[in-house]
């Protein structure tokens, strides 16, 4: 639905060059919710304001639809822009109208008759819950009703996409939750295509089916967000589940098994040390709901070097778990490349903390019975 | 000089000043709109970025500005002429009037436009929407109790310049402060005028905060 190919954008300023993308490749599936995650200055807004031409890229393409909308002349681009719906940070909703006229502004630029502005001007309210307040200026409203008339406005033009730009970046915890339930809803019932950029790693959790990370203008990793969070050494899953780095101890295993779906409700770690007779020291941990289903993931210490526990390993990865051996730090490259992720995700680690810290507290021992519970209400194993 | 022979001669200034300040105020809040609007267009990073025109426009106000006004109104003299056909009434001194507050409006105009939320203009240009709909639906619309507060102030000052007017014979109340007040020393025809010219100050102002309130909706 939305193609971004080789795309760049450099901005000059007296003789100096700030490359803010610098070829990005980025395909949306129709339907899905997208999150471009990054911290500020990653480029990410540049990226977003590129796909519907706020900003003109200095090469590469966009299709939306199939339309390259870098071909298409200005009164055909505006055409084109009002087919895509744009929330922003900030709402920039006009002050001078209500909360009714701000969703009837874009309807006026399309050239909609009067009556029939009205009618579907109510409608949009009644979609987001405003109808009570159409009479108000947005001076009047709070932050969460203030994106609510945005979603409404962008979505005044039936567009088939849907580009946030740090959404929910300006609300409070709770006001957040509800504008993303309302942005998932709307884009499951109306089959709206989702581009959003955020740098808050809780926003991608809670509704988005893939995403792409964004460090210096590139994308650094891309996919499914199951698959980035099984996938080892993703920076998305370090970011989700920061666990905390081993102290380097001889004669142990330090291993991180992620799960999800169906190996999420097996207790591993019991059948592990139950098989081989082994005590497994479980060291940290954490469990979210993603989507539909439970990614979680856990480092547990095995006694032995990696080399006596290959059967140990071959068994956790039988049992469908994504199983990733951590080398001592200081060993390899590995470590310093963890160092690099933890900071990236920074943006994350408020959020992912009280996960880890309530089932690492938990985890401390690992005589716990399959009764146990961690703060997500997931079996410990 | 008795209240009887003054009576007469205050109801026409009056009228006059009034005059004067109404046709130059509605000349120049479509004149400095316009210069206003144009210099927040081409200006850089605008929606119309045309530096040359932007530079050119921006000299020409501050000309405009800088110059004294009864220095103005005699250095326009022939333009005023092929303009109206004659150099001194009221009618004559709406031209000098209208020349010296535009550039002076089109300052405000461009401050009050600037305030508005660069976040606006930017989901209007999402949603599509062509330069004139930005101009008209957003710049002038948002920047309306900014623009309401901007004229205030410049119909004050016309009113305020209209009295510079009566030096060349402008007509007004100005010019019978001059010519009775100051140049017959009629201190009471001095007195009268010049609360006349208050009182239409005040008038002016208390009526421009109740429009700058009513059209914020803060």
């Amino acid at each position: 639905m939305i193609q971004i190919e080789k795309l760049r954008k450099v901005y000059r300023t007296r003789g100096r060059e700030v490359t803010a993308v610098d070829g990005v490749d980025l395909t949306v599936a129709e339907g899905e919710i997208f999150g471009v995650l990054g911290r500020s200055g990653a480029g990410k807004s540049t990226l977003l304001r590129c796909v519907n031409l706020l900003e003109r890229p200095d090469s590469g393409r966009v299709l939306i639809d199939g339309r390259d909308l870098l071909a298409l002349p200005g009164s055909q681009l505006r055409a084109a822009r009002q087919g895509i719906g744009m929330i922003h940070q900030h709402f920039g909703l006009l002050g001078s109208r209500t909360v009714a006229g701000n969703v009837a502004f874009p309807l006026e630029v399309m050239g909609v008759p009067r009556a029939e502005r009205a009618e579907r001007v109510a409608e949009l309210l009644d979609l987001v819950g405003l109808t009570e307040h159409a009479r108000a200026y947005p001076a009047q409203i709070s932050g969460g009703q203030k994106q609510r008339v945005g979603i409404a406005r962008a979505l005044a033009g039936r567009p088939k996409v849907l580009l946030s730009d740090e959404a929910t970046s300006a609300l409070d915890p709770e006001t957040t939750a509800s504008i993303l339930e309302l942005l998932r809803g709307l884009s499951r019932r109306l089959g709206l295509t989702v581009l959003l950029i955020t740098h808050e790693m809780d926003v991608v959790k809670r509704i988005c089916d893939s995403a792409a990370i964004m460090r210096a203008g590139r994308v650094v990793e891309t996919g499914p967000v199951r698959e980035l969070l099984l996938r080892p050494g993703s920076e998305l899953a370090r970011g989700l589940f920061p666990l905390p780095e081993p102290e380097p101890r001889a004669g142990t295993t330090v291993v991180d098994v992620t799960f999800d779906g169906d190996s999420a409700d097996r207790p591993f770690v019991s059948s592990l040390a139950r098989t081989y007779s082994i005590d497994v020291n479980i060291l940290g941990g954490a469990v979210e709901q993603i989507g539909d289903g439970r990614v979680g993931r856990l480092r547990i210490e095995l006694p032995g070097d990696p080399e006596v526990n290959a059967a140990q390993l071959a068994h956790l990865r039988d049992a469908g778990l994504t199983v990733e051996v951590r080398e001592p730090a200081g060993a390899d490259g590995a470590s310093g490349a963890d160092a690099e992720g933890a900071g990236g995700a920074s943006g994350a680690d408020a959020d992912g903390t009280d996960g880890a810290g309530g089932a690492g507290g938990a985890a401390q021992d690992d005589d716990l019975g399959p009764d146990a519970r961690t703060s997500e209400e997931a079996p410990l194993r | 000089m008795t209240w009887d022979e003054l009576r007469p001669l205050l109801g026409q200034a009056t009228l006059e000043t009034l005059q004067m300040t109404a046709w130059s105020a509605v000349l120049t809040a479509i004149g400095g709109t316009l210069v206003g609007v144009l210099l927040v267009l081409t200006e850089r990073g605008g929606l119309l970025p045309l530096a040359p025109l932007n530079k050119v426009l921006g000299a020409v106000v501050n000309i405009g500005r800088a110059l004294p006004f009864i220095i103005l109104m005699v250095a326009i003299i022939p333009f005023t002429r092929a303009i109206t056909g004659t150099t001194i009434g009221t009618t004559a001194a709406i031209v000098p009037l209208t020349v010296a507050a535009i550039p002076f409006y089109a300052r405000l105009v461009e401050t009050a436009l600037h305030e508005v939320e660069p976040g606006v203009i930017d989901a209007a240009r999402a949603m599509g929407a062509s330069r004139a709909q930005i101009v008209r639906k957003v710049l002038l619309r948002e920047a309306r109790p900014g623009l309401a507060a901007g004229m205030t102030i410049t119909v004050v000052a016309i009113v305020g310049y209209s009295a510079m007017a009566g030096a060349i014979g402008g007509g007004g109340l100005g010019d019978l402060a001059v010519r009775y007040g100051y140049q017959r020393f009629e201190g009471g025809v001095m007195l009268v005028t010049v609360v006349l010219l208050v009182a239409a100050v005040q008038v002016v102002q208390t009526f421009g905060d109740l429009l700058v309130r009513r059209l914020s909706h803060k």
